[in-house]
């Protein structure tokens, strides 16, 4: 496949698209499926069957809208108009929804794509999300997809495709925020025969789903992505790491493979060039150490997954010992609009040193929980309370962890900093790959310190002593906090071991698994405090709150 | 006079001392040829480096992570900080830890007297641990002919794993499960007395810094640990 | 000058480090001119006395009445010396801490029991669910681990203290014998 007969097949598809007066999408990702919106899929398919309108009227199964809150979720073009948990078990509300295609709409579900849930918003690497059928090629082409790919091939040399990434500014969404641009450069000057590029997409953060949503919404994206990067370093073979979690992420992903070498898009001779890129899934075995790069790769080789200390670094010693190009999902996401509006226009978004957009899944106690993206820098608080739509119940704002378990907890007097990578790491936490859970004031941080802490404990995979029995001594003094048996120097402990992590760990699982403790211990020690003398926990979360306690009244 | 033009000789200092080194010399190798102790416990001479105790890290003038003394190379002008009272407390602390972790009783384990973890701990200075003891419970295995793995006293350096694979060949030593569940196993969980791979070559029980990879019929303080180190070079050289 | 009032203590230990306490020899009469033992295992007193300079603890804690000992002994003595690896580590004492312990009581009083079988439980201390060393109860100044600490070690300690110092053991001492 030429340029010019992947613009052909853009044009038709176009075309095609043109003679559809009347669209209802309907998202069939994980969190609307789990409501049963394949159901809705199919009732409003038939109703518009029953009307006789399939000409003019297209039922389609769009990927991730991103307000979970309200699934299943349905857009009605050109009605200009969300739908809002529609149930599955009723054909007479998807029937009126038919009805009214011409009309006003049902206002009972109706949500406006003018709140600013959707509409504060800047959609980069969301922006096919919710708008192609993920399991058509066409819809991709359709947009414009794989366009940037063999431009790359037929008219731009490897190094100018690393030059663009550079200027870009983009910085890695995986969670380290390293500059993608010189990760290329790296690769691509690394002597070598054989390299790889590897997308991780082993998204292992409690309450993330920001890589889940892409690849099921839009794999070709990523697949895109990969092959640019490819071209840019001269691999040739490419894996996707992904979780076995994640059952649909994988089986878009191999439909969009097949599909796209099928049109020469991927494997051998991509573009009628000499150029060739393979791309294979491999499922991880649900190791969260397994997202670490090193570990990762070891885990592709078929080895146990444990890290191994870096240097040497993959881009040097990566995937059997070959030069290797590693980013996550959302990195690779952001590659096609780099290459197609340029790197000017990219680092015109975002701030000072952090480019562009990042999808956060905003979760917890928030009205509109769900996936939004926006540009890197805007404050916390409209984050929380003009897209999240503020606390449910009135309830006051506590803080907000960021960065899952390697990411700490930020009270509210961070709620005016700009969130970019810079402004969450002097807070005490990190963006890590993008989950944002918000905490209400009846959240107990020692609670929540040892939720997270739990969660590293267990996942720690036991090569390095630091992480393996610290994580476990933290956990077990959190423990003995919240069950009211602890003492004040446990504080002081707390801080000397999670520091002492901290430095030793010898990945960056361990590195950083302290954060949640030594964030809550910096800003919410009065709540430590009071768990140790009092022996109490005024949220009522902790075991020792389950006691007849005294402290009623104050 | 040998020939060394075609080697890069590379200047260095550890804790202000300058220091030479060869091509893809480890820091760690040339303090030690320099007399300057750094504490290990994963680290094996003739056997893969994996960095994974952690008790070597040294400070890098430049370079704001710590890094492991056994897998990093001696680079031109490296300013090396291997003693410090920081480094010193997280090297306590280590050893406090895997102290904390399962049950290490000198007082009646047939290593007393020849163990790293007992020497590591009298060489820092660790008398006593801060931190609770965690107890974590293990089985021992005394189903070979001539050894028992106790696994109370494991501190999972990897080093028989190593041995067993890198020189050996055998592979029968791996580890199973992750964080404070992980073990060592033989094969795929078996005793070790029922091994189809173990070749009783007793590699594993040389190099064992510990008491837990012992031979049998020993009393307290009776399990001595032969230099391996000469043999160990000899079957490389062999292998090359 | 007054002599340093000194105790002793034997916990939960098999009574090694008060033997190797006494195998300092003749050099316990030089000691024994500086100090008054004013309380020990080798002594007939029934009361631990107020205001003692220093205590030598052998054990960990293991029972109910050991609990109630230390705390009165920390609160009477200046210097809490942790002697041996019992009382500093929890040591062999500490190896039931892998079972629980009623079934390690059934283990000793029941399944091995060839006459009274059954646990005592008259006049006699309830065991606690698990052993501890000293500091993860009170505060200890000083560590001598060990088992037993050596002679010359103890003298070295018994020594220092008396010439007004704190020993510093950080390498001169280690666990195990």
């Amino acid at each position: 496949m030429t340029l010019d007969e992947l613009q052909e097949i853009a044009e038709s598809e176009r075309e095609a698209q043109k003679k559809i007066t009347h669209r209802i999408n309907v998202s069939v990702a994980a969190g609307c499926l789990s409501l049963h919106s394949d159901v809705v899929f199919n009732i409003l398919h038939e109703e518009v069957k029953k009307r006789g309108m399939e000409e003019s009227c297209k039922v389609k199964a769009v990927g991730c809208m991103g307000l979970c809150a309200a699934g299943p979720l349905v857009r009605s073009e050109p009605q200009h108009t969300y739908y809002r948990g529609l149930p599955p078990d009723s054909p007479e509300v998807l029937s009126a929804i038919v009805d009214s295609i011409n009309g006003r709409p049902v206002p009972e579900f109706a949500l406006s794509p003018e709140i600013p849930f959707f509409a504060a918003q800047k959609r980069i690497v969301l922006e096919n999300c919710g708008e192609i059928d993920p399991e058509r090629i066409e819809d991709y082409i359709g947009v414009g997809g794989y366009q940037s790919l063999l431009t790359c091939i037929a008219k731009r040399s490897r190094e100018d495709v690393v030059q663009e990434i550079i200027k870009s500014g983009l910085r890695g969404r995986g969670g380290g925020g390293y500059p993608t641009g010189l990760k290329w450069s790296m690769v691509a000057k690394a002597a070598g025969e054989q390299k790889y590029v590897i997308c991780n997409a082993d998204e292992g953060d409690p309450g993330a789903f920001m890589d889940r949503s892409v690849l099921e919404s839009d794999p070709h994206r990523v697949l895109e992505g990969m092959a640019i990067a490819a071209y840019a370093v001269a691999a040739t073979k490419g894996y996707i790491y992904c979780r076995a979690e994640y059952p649909l992420a994988v089986k878009r992903l191999k439909v969009a493979i097949r599909q796209a070498e099928k049109l020469g898009l991927l494997g051998k001779r991509i573009g009628e060039s000499d150029f060739s890129f393979e791309v294979e899934v491999r499922i991880g075995a649900g190791a969260f150490v397994c997202g670490e790069e090193t570990a990762l790769i070891a885990s592709v080789e078929g080895e146990r997954g444990v890290p191994r200390p870096r240097p040497p670094f993959p881009a040097y010693s990566g995937l059997n010992h070959c030069p290797t190009l590693l980013n996550n999902v959302e990195t690779f996401a952001n590659i096609v609009p780099i290459v197609r509006n340029g790197a000017e226009w990219f680092a015109s978004i975002g701030t000072d040193k952090s480019k562009g957009t990042k999808v956060f899944a905003l979760v917890g106690d928030v009205v509109n929980t769900g996936l939004i993206e926006v540009p890197m820098g805007m404050k916390l608080r409209d984050l929380v309370y003009s897209l999240g739509g503020g606390i449910p119940d009135n309830k006051k704002f506590k803080a907000v962890q960021t960065g899952g378990p390697s990411g700490g907890c930020i009270p509210e007097q961070f709620l005016d900093m700009g969130v970019d990578y810079e402004s969450l790491m002097s807070a005490g936490s990190i963006m890590g790959s993008g989950g944002m859970i918000v905490m209400d004031e009846t959240a107990c941080m020692v609670d929540v310190a040892k939720f997270f802490m739990d969660f590293t404990r267990d996942e720690s995979c036991g090569k390095c002593i630091p992480c393996r029995v610290g994580t476990t001594q933290l956990h077990g003094m959190l423990e003995r906090i919240s069950e009211g048996k602890g003492r004040m120097e446990d504080l002081d402990t707390l801080e000397r071991l999670g520091n002492m992590v901290k430095r030793t760990a010898l990945c960056g699982l361990g590195q950083t698994a302290p954060n949640p403790v030594s964030s809550t211990v910096r800003y919410f020690r009065d709540e430590y405090v009071q768990h140790i003398t009092n022996k109490t926990c005024a949220q009522g979360k902790c075991p020792c709150s389950k006691a007849p306690s005294t402290a009623a009244g104050k | 006079m040998p020939e060394i033009s075609h080697y890069q000789v590379k200047t260095l200092t550890i804790d202000g001392k300058e220091v030479c080194a060869s091509e893809h010399q480890t820091i760690l190798e040339v303090a030690r040829e320099n007399n300057i102790d750094i504490p290990t416990l994963c680290y094996f001479n003739g056997l893969n480096g994996v960095g994974a105790c952690r008790l070597c890290l040294v400070e890098v003038k430049g370079n704001n992570k710590l890094l492991p003394a056994c897998v990093t190379q001696a680079q031109e002008g490296m300013e090396v900080t291997a003693h410090s009272p920081q480094l010193h407390e997280y090297r306590k602390l280590i050893i406090e830890l895997l102290l904390t972790e399962r049950s290490h009783v000198c007082a009646v384990c047939v290593s007393s007297g020849h163990c790293e973890l007992q020497s590591l701990a009298q060489k820092l200075g660790v008398n006593h641990v801060t931190l609770p003891y965690l107890h974590e419970q293990c089985k021992a295995d005394g189903s070979h002919r001539h050894f028992v793995a106790d696994h109370n006293r494991c501190v999972l350096c990897t080093r028989c794993m190593r041995v067993c694979d890198e020189i050996e060949g055998a592979h029968t030593w791996d580890i199973t499960g992750r964080g404070i569940r992980s073990r060592m196993i033989t094969d795929m969980g078996e005793p070790w007395g029922d091994s189809e791979t173990c070749t009783n070559c007793g590699k594993c029980v040389s190099v064992c810094p510990v008491g837990a990879l012992v031979e049998k019929g020993k009393a307290v303080a009776e399990m001595t640990k032969p230099n391996f180190l000469p043999y160990l070079i000899q079957m490389r050289g062999k292998g090359q | 000058m007054d002599k340093a009032r000194i105790a002793t203590l034997w916990l939960d230990g098999c009574s090694g480090c008060h033997m190797s306490l006494l195998d300092i020899d003749e050099r316990l009469l030089d000691i024994a001119s500086a100090i008054e033992l004013v309380f020990s295992p080798l002594v007939d007193n029934k009361e631990f006395p107020e205001n003692v300079d220093l205590t030598l603890v052998e054990g960990a804690l293991a029972n109910e009445e050991d609990i109630e000992k230390i705390k009165m002994v920390r609160a009477r003595t200046k210097l809490l010396v942790a002697l041996g690896d019992c009382a500093v580590t929890g040591n062999v004492p500490a190896m039931r801490n892998n079972f629980v312990l009623a079934d390690v009581l059934h283990r000793g009083y029941v399944d091995n029991a060839t006459a009274n079988c059954g646990p005592p439980v008259h006049e006699v201390p309830q065991l606690e669910p698990k052993v501890i060393p000293l500091h993860e109860l009170v505060a200890v100044d000083l560590f001598v681990p060990g088992c037993p600490p050596s002679a010359d070690l103890i003298f070295f300690v018994l020594s220092e203290v008396l010439a007004g110092r704190i020993p510093d053991l950080s390498t001169r001492s280690h666990f195990g014998n």
